[in-house]
């Protein structure tokens, strides 16, 4: 690998860790449930940026976009499972504040 | 290079204005632009297959499920939105200031790590990766697939039955 | 062929959604049985032309390779062995039939997902059927839509969402490291690498901590209890008994042994956390009064067995390991099939309103001393001996101190087990339980399966030794 590979693989990767630091705010930052899944997003496109570039970086370009395409089918199910969990807790409690279904003790 | 740090600092502008937007429904809108920015970032990595999937799914299909999860359950109280805003800065002051130190670190820490290099090396198309290599993984998408599906079926329909 | 084990359970779900589905319905139940059966017996003939690869239909028309050594057939025959029993036991608890299909939908999902975790020989196809089995988890947690038990399968979710993340880190990282996926590709690079590599000492935490949160460690057991307790009755067992057992510790030790090898750093922290998950997990364990709670801390606690003999690592701790992963799968699920009959026959899981129950209960009761004896590591029940199996190991690799927490964390596992016992079978029967009754024969059957089991694996341990047991060390040698 030479140096200017090297140099995008460590701008891009640095991007994506303070993209995953973003996330992870997002996830502490508040009680709501639908914005702790929008941080899960969030740490899920930073998963991904950071996988194309080690592709990109390491010359295996094509294995990385076919282990993408393979991530995002599953991000998409699980998220829809996490939206209908959410939507059941609606139901449940007419809230999607986390302090008010805290009644799991951890 | 001067192009692609202008889309990699827009693509952390719309991953902090997806956390800082007042309303959820700001927030989702952040996350596609957020999405639809690295799907930018994919194209000009020379990944366009992975692009579009990116584009199609994460920017269209979640969007969609956002929002409409967030029309189905009630907007915010405009006394929650202060809480909001309030909590986002008194709990998590420190936050911000660790991603500054973080970047700085790690943009000083670059000269420092050296990576290992791979062979380069001509690898096949993407469609011959996924149909003959990753055949596993093929059948793991089909059963995910299935499973979601099963998901739907039990976690909303039956949930509207009960109404 | 071996892929079939994936394929099969496949076809099933898609004939059973077909029309005729009355027909269909009436069949499910056997088909799982055979499936499961099958899977179970199959173990048992390593050699056979089943388990090898790129034979039979399935292997001619698609180029997957497999992953079968001794490890993945024990793993193989405790998920056939558990999802039997949870099938069993969910005849009680799912009520109308259109809800039970559902149930065998998910249940032969996470069958298939578990299988292909057990099987892969790929970091990425790991993850793949990670997510599968976790996801299919989510939908059961939540089976029957009450609040406690979205809320459970909720916290799993964020938890099991940011360790996948994790992982998927790693594997960028091993990428661009190794520039493959494959274990044995990458595990080949690794060697030739220098150990201080901040990029592989960074990639291996990243995994090392995201299967410690699939694991329910302390400190990441945060999600367990709740999704344990919340759960429904029978998807408890399956959770608890099976479920975590291969998407954590299964993949942790096949991570560890197959991909990134041991490092003393690597070592340190698989004895600390183990040690910690021990001593922390029995504490806890003591404090609670809800059964459940209280059986998913003892879980935690001897899950850091199973952690502390894959830190040895010497072959023989890993022996210990994974027996332990077998005994605990066995002992963990009866127990909880017992508080699934004690709920089902009183409406009731506080322990301390219970009492006296084993005069009513006879079976339950009973299975249920076995299943905590076997826990606590009393001779000569299967238990014992690989816990003796993880200290002998520990000890000779030079790992006094660790020995001996694991030995001490025994009296506190007696300690709590046998006020367990105390609480709910022993004691006066007061006038509530008078009318109670055994539970039945789908409760009954699944128990006395898993006692006979305990208690043949424990006498016949020593014959067994040096034939089946220690033939498991050879994974590490390849």
């Amino acid at each position: 690998m030479n140096s200017q590979l090297v140099s995008i693989f460590l701008t891009f990767g640095s991007f994506a860790v303070l993209l995953f630091i973003i996330g992870i705010y997002c996830i502490l930052a508040g009680y709501n449930l639908i914005r702790a899944l929008i941080g899960v997003e969030l740490l899920i496109k930073a998963v991904t940026l950071f996988l194309i570039v080690a592709g990109f970086a390491s010359g295996h370009l094509e294995l990385a976009q076919s282990l993408i395409i393979t991530m995002i089918v599953i991000e998409v199910v699980m998220i829809t499972i996490a939206v209908g969990i959410v939507v059941g807790i609606y139901r449940k409690t007419g809230s999607l504040d986390a302090r008010n279904i805290r009644n799991l003790k951890g | 290079m001067g192009l692609d740090l202008f889309i990699l600092v827009a693509l952390i502008c719309a991953g902090i204005w997806t956390v800082m937007a007042r309303s959820i429904l700001r927030s989702a809108i952040g996350l596609a632009l957020t999405s639809a920015i690295l799907t930018i970032i994919m194209f000009r990595l020379n990944s366009p297959l992975a692009a579009v999937f990116e584009l199609s799914v994460c920017t269209g299909l979640i969007s969609v499920l956002f929002v409409s999860v967030i029309s189905l359950t009630q907007p915010q109280t405009p006394k929650e939105i202060i809480e909001h805003m309030k909590l986002r800065l008194s709990r998590f002051w420190f936050l911000p200031i660790l991603v500054i130190i973080l970047g700085v670190g790690i943009i000083i820490a670059n000269a420092k790590l050296k990576v290992v290099s791979a062979q380069a090396h001509i690898e096949p198309d993407v469609r011959f990766i996924l149909w003959h290599l990753r055949q596993f993984d093929l059948i793991g998408q089909v059963i995910i697939l299935l499973t979601g599906v099963f998901g739907v079926v039990i976690l909303f329909r039956e949930a509207k039955k009960g109404e | 062929m071996c892929l079939a084990l994936i394929l099969i359970p496949f076809f099933s779900i898609i004939i059973l959604n077909l029309p005729p589905r009355e027909v269909n319905k009436r069949i499910a139940f056997g088909l799982v049985l055979i499936l499961t059966l099958g899977q179970m017996f199959l173990v048992f003939f390593p050699g056979c032309n089943f388990w090898k690869m790129n034979s039979g239909v399935f292997g001619s028309m698609l180029k997957i390779d497999l992953l079968v050594d001794n490890l993945t057939l024990i793993m193989l025959f405790c998920i056939g062995l558990i999802v039997l029993v949870t099938l069993f036991t969910s005849r009680q608890f799912i009520g109308p039939i259109e809800k039970q299909r559902n149930f065998i939908n998910l249940l032969l999902v996470v069958l298939i997902g578990m299988n292909g975790t057990v099987l892969a020989r790929d970091i990425f196809s790991l993850y793949v059927f990670l997510e599968i089995t976790a996801v299919a988890s989510f939908i059961l947690i939540s089976f029957d839509k009450e609040l406690l038990g979205l809320e459970g399968a909720f916290k799993y979710l964020l938890l099991s969402a940011i360790a996948t993340i994790l992982m998927l880190s790693s594997i960028a990282l091993l990428l661009i490291l190794t520039g493959s996926t494959g274990f044995s590709e990458v595990q080949a690079v690794l060697k030739t690498l220098n150990p201080n590599n901040p990029l592989l000492i960074l990639a291996v935490g990243l995994f090392l901590a995201a299967l410690f949160i699939k694991s329910g460690l302390i400190p990441f057991h945060g999600w367990l209890p709740d999704a344990y307790s919340s759960a429904p009755a029978s998807v408890s067992v399956l959770l608890a008994g099976i479920v975590t057992k291969v998407a954590g510790v299964y993949a942790l030790i096949r991570i560890m042994v197959s991909v990134l090898g041991f490092s003393p750093a690597s070592q340190a922290v698989l004895l600390l956390i183990g040690a910690v998950s021990i001593v922390l997990g029995a504490l806890l364990s003591l404090t609670q009064s809800d059964f459940k709670r209280m059986l998913a801390y003892s879980s935690i606690s001897q899950v850091g067995y199973i952690i502390l003999g894959l830190g040895s690592g010497t072959a023989l701790g890993i022996v210990g390991a994974v027996f332990h992963i077998f005994n605990h799968c066995v002992f963990k699920s009866l127990l909880f099939i017992n508080s699934a009959a004690i709920e089902k026959q009183t409406g009731i899981r506080d322990m301390d309103k219970l009492s006296g129950l084993a005069q009513k209960m006879p079976v339950t009761g009973l299975s249920s001393l076995l299943a905590s004896l076997s826990a606590a590591g009393i001779p000569p029940l299967a238990g014992f001996w690989s816990k003796l199996i993880i200290i002998i190991a520990l000890w000779s690799a030079g790992y006094y101190t660790y020995a001996v927490i694991g030995i001490l964390a025994g009296i506190l596992t007696l300690a709590y087990f046998l006020s367990l016992q105390r609480r709910v079978f022993f004691g006066k029967l007061t006038r509530e339980f008078i009318n109670v009754k055994e539970a039945s024969f789908s409760l009954v059957f699944p128990m006395v399966l898993l006692s006979v089991i305990i208690i043949g694996v424990g006498v016949f341990t020593p014959v067994l030794l040096d034939k089946f047991i220690l033939g498991l060390g050879n994974i590490l040698g390849g």
